[in-house]
């Protein structure tokens, strides 16, 4: 996680930020404690943190910084240059801390976590809004894996991890209408899936982290929260409105590392 | 019908990558087929695809591309390499030199239409961040900076359409003979104006002196008054024996009408020459009321675009004759765009110099009494000439009764 030192809005790279809606700093790192407070207690867990590079405000989003397994990091190109800015921070805390850091070749977009996300050993991977379907046969063949191509087709749900997320090891909630036809296909074929509504996705309930039996969600997606509480996860609302106002909520706001 | 072939690799079943690729392919109009396929061998295996891809025209292809390639599809082959021009007038090394069939450069993955095309020229690059144009510029237009195509690679000429390209040419073909049913021909030409006057196209006439010399003139004047010919193209002789007949009655100091030689005649077409030059211009010379007739009076009057290029055996030359050819050439080469029919009569020089310039998908039409003529112009690559061994009086006289 990236503690919010320099967070703002300063630049408008998807449709949920305005510069003239910018975030209460204050409020923001009241919500960011808590957030780190819930994530650090979950059982297995331990925080890392990465300093926030004064120029990156986005940089506290660390799920773009790459994704990573076994110790391999692929690293993300981002779309935007404003955010390309973050990557030499990102790789050299990877390279600090002993992992094997992989640089995807220029051409081809790839932002992170935020378009890739492991259910179990299947990567379901999004394309079509920031990232591109030629990371995906890198990812493919970086990690030997599966990697499920998904076409995201709108753009408040620019990124995988904004609209779907992996609860279990067969199982993902999901909001259908970010993807294309066939996505929903291809969902559907390979896991279980609950499926959340438009009003609920609008509220990030889609971005948020589990793990075992814990799910982090941001606040108020009451119905959602009420489902999984049924079939025996415990939820952990965490209001993250100040970081909705760059586009991020729980899951943006943590990589796992 | 135009076609590429694109690999497509990942976990492209089990995404529905491939199924969603073959959709768009046929959504577009398109056809596919799938030259191999390799699948993973377990799950994590990625599998592999190459694919035909065909549409009915380029402009279809190069969507279905656009479309296609958002999911994975790469299109094989590489881009066109460039160079930048060192010198002004000199090409890189190894500088593609084009034909004047239609041609298209491979830039960023995509196919780039050549403009202007024209044969023996450089093809230059213009890129900005979001587009790419490419067009022919001859050698002497070229400045320092340029960007040129160099090398064979991401170059591709297509062949000429086989589709209906006039009347004439669809029952004949090009080719040369004099065997041939002529009025026939000449009448099928008639058509072939028509139809391209119709459409809005324009007629370029490029003509010799020997249409002053056998008496043509007034068939060839009949054409452009009827407002058949848009632009001409020729050389001092023609426009001097035309005005040297229209002032005196001779071509060559020789009285067309009797045939029997003007006294002191041989100085005719220099009087004649002489005349113009004193008055200022051939247009000035019709103002003036001193050339009443002949086709450049009926240019002027019907306001035919007229280039006059001059070469190394002229008299005078008239005032309109440019007498530097690369000059003379760029003004003949900003004249062909509109040009969809060329006839050529009566002359060797011009008829190859306007064959250089004229893209091949031109219907070419070259008269002349030598067959000699017609194929020095298909040697030089005009392959698109149908060739016509006739007198040009003759043939004038039945184009001009054709077009009536």
């Amino acid at each position: 996680m990236c503690h919010p030192t320099a967070y703002d809005v300063v630049y408008e790279i998807n449709t949920w930020m305005s510069i003239k809606n910018v975030p209460d700093k204050a409020l923001a790192a009241q919500q960011w404690e808590q957030l780190h407070a819930v994530v650090s207690s979950l059982p297995g867990v331990q925080v890392h943190l990465v300093e926030q590079a004064p120029d990156c405000p986005d940089m506290v989003f660390t799920a773009n910084a790459g994704l990573v397994r076994d110790n391999t990091c692929v690293l993300s190109r981002f779309r935007f240059e404003e955010r390309q800015r973050e990557v030499p921070h990102f790789f050299e805390w990877f390279r600090h801390n002993g992992y094997r850091v992989i640089v995807p070749s220029e051409e081809c977009i790839f932002e992170g976590e935020g378009d890739a996300l492991f259910m179990g050993d299947t990567i379901f991977a999004g394309y079509r809004q920031r990232s591109e379907i030629c990371s995906h046969l890198f990812l493919a063949e970086t990690f030997g894996k599966q990697v499920l191509s998904l076409e995201l087709v709108d753009p408040r749900w620019y990124h995988l991890d904004t609209c779907l997320f992996p609860l279990a090891e067969e199982t993902v909630v999901y909001y259908p209408g970010a993807f294309d036809q066939y996505a929903q296909k291809v969902i559907e074929n390979h896991a279980k899936t609950i499926t959340v509504g438009l009003n609920e996705a609008l509220l990030f309930c889609c971005n948020s982290l589990v793990g075992g039996k814990e799910v982090v969600m941001n606040a108020g997606c009451d119905e959602i929260a009420a489902k999984l509480a049924g079939l025996g996860y415990r939820v952990h609302p965490v209001p993250t409105s100040e970081f909705i106002k760059a586009g991020g909520s729980v899951k943006c706001l943590c990589l796992r590392v | 019908m135009p076609q590429e072939t694109v690999t497509l690799e990942g976990h492209i079943i089990d995404s529905l990558v491939l199924s969603k690729v073959l959709d768009l392919i046929i959504a577009h109009e398109g056809h596919y087929e799938i030259e191999e396929m390799r699948m993973g061998r377990t799950v994590a295996d990625v599998s592999h695809a190459r694919i035909r891809v065909s549409a009915p025209s380029r402009a279809k292809l190069e969507v279905i591309l656009g479309e296609i390639k958002k999911h994975g599809a790469v299109v094989e082959g590489e881009d066109a390499a460039l160079a930048p021009a060192r010198k002004d007038g000199v090409f890189p090394e190894d500088f593609y030199s084009t034909t004047n069939l239609p041609t298209f450069i491979r830039l960023d993955g995509r196919w780039v239409a050549v403009q202007s095309i024209e044969m023996d020229c450089g093809i230059v690059v213009e890129k900005t961040k979001r587009t790419a144009r490419a067009h022919c510029l001859p050698l002497h237009r070229i400045r320092r900076g340029d960007l040129l195509v160099v090398g064979h690679e991401g170059v591709k000429v297509t062949p000429r359409e086989r589709k209906p390209p006039g009347e004439i040419f669809s029952f004949m073909g090009a080719g040369t003979s004099g065997e041939r049913p002529k009025a026939f021909i000449i009448q099928a030409l008639a058509r072939d104006i028509r139809e391209v006057k119709a459409k809005g196209k324009k007629v370029l006439f490029v003509g010799g002196p020997a249409i002053v010399h056998t008496g043509a003139v007034r068939h060839l004047e009949e054409i452009i008054r009827g407002g058949w010919i848009d632009i001409l193209f020729a050389g001092n002789a023609l426009a001097t024996h035309d005005i040297e007949f229209a002032l005196y009655g001779t071509s060559l100091g020789v009285y067309v009408e009797k045939g029997i030689p003007a006294r002191e005649g041989h100085r005719n077409h220099l009087r004649a020459i002489n005349t113009i030059r004193r008055l200022g211009s051939i247009r000035q010379a019709v103002r003036a009321g001193v050339l009443k007739s002949g086709v450049m009076h009926a240019c002027v009057q019907n306001r035919v675009d007229f280039v006059l290029a001059g070469s190394i055996r002229d008299d005078g030359p008239l005032p309109e004759v440019i007498t530097d050819v690369t000059v003379a050439q760029d003004e003949m080469r900003e004249r062909i765009p509109q040009v969809e029919l060329a006839i050529m009569v009566a002359t060797t020089l011009h008829s190859v110099a306007t064959g250089n310039l004229l893209p091949a998908a031109v219907r070419t039409v070259c008269v002349d009494s030598d067959p000699d003529t017609v194929t020095k112009l298909v040697d030089r690559g005009s392959h698109q000439t149908y060739g016509l061994v006739t007198d040009c009086e003759f043939f004038l006289k039945t184009l001009a009764e054709a077009l009536r």
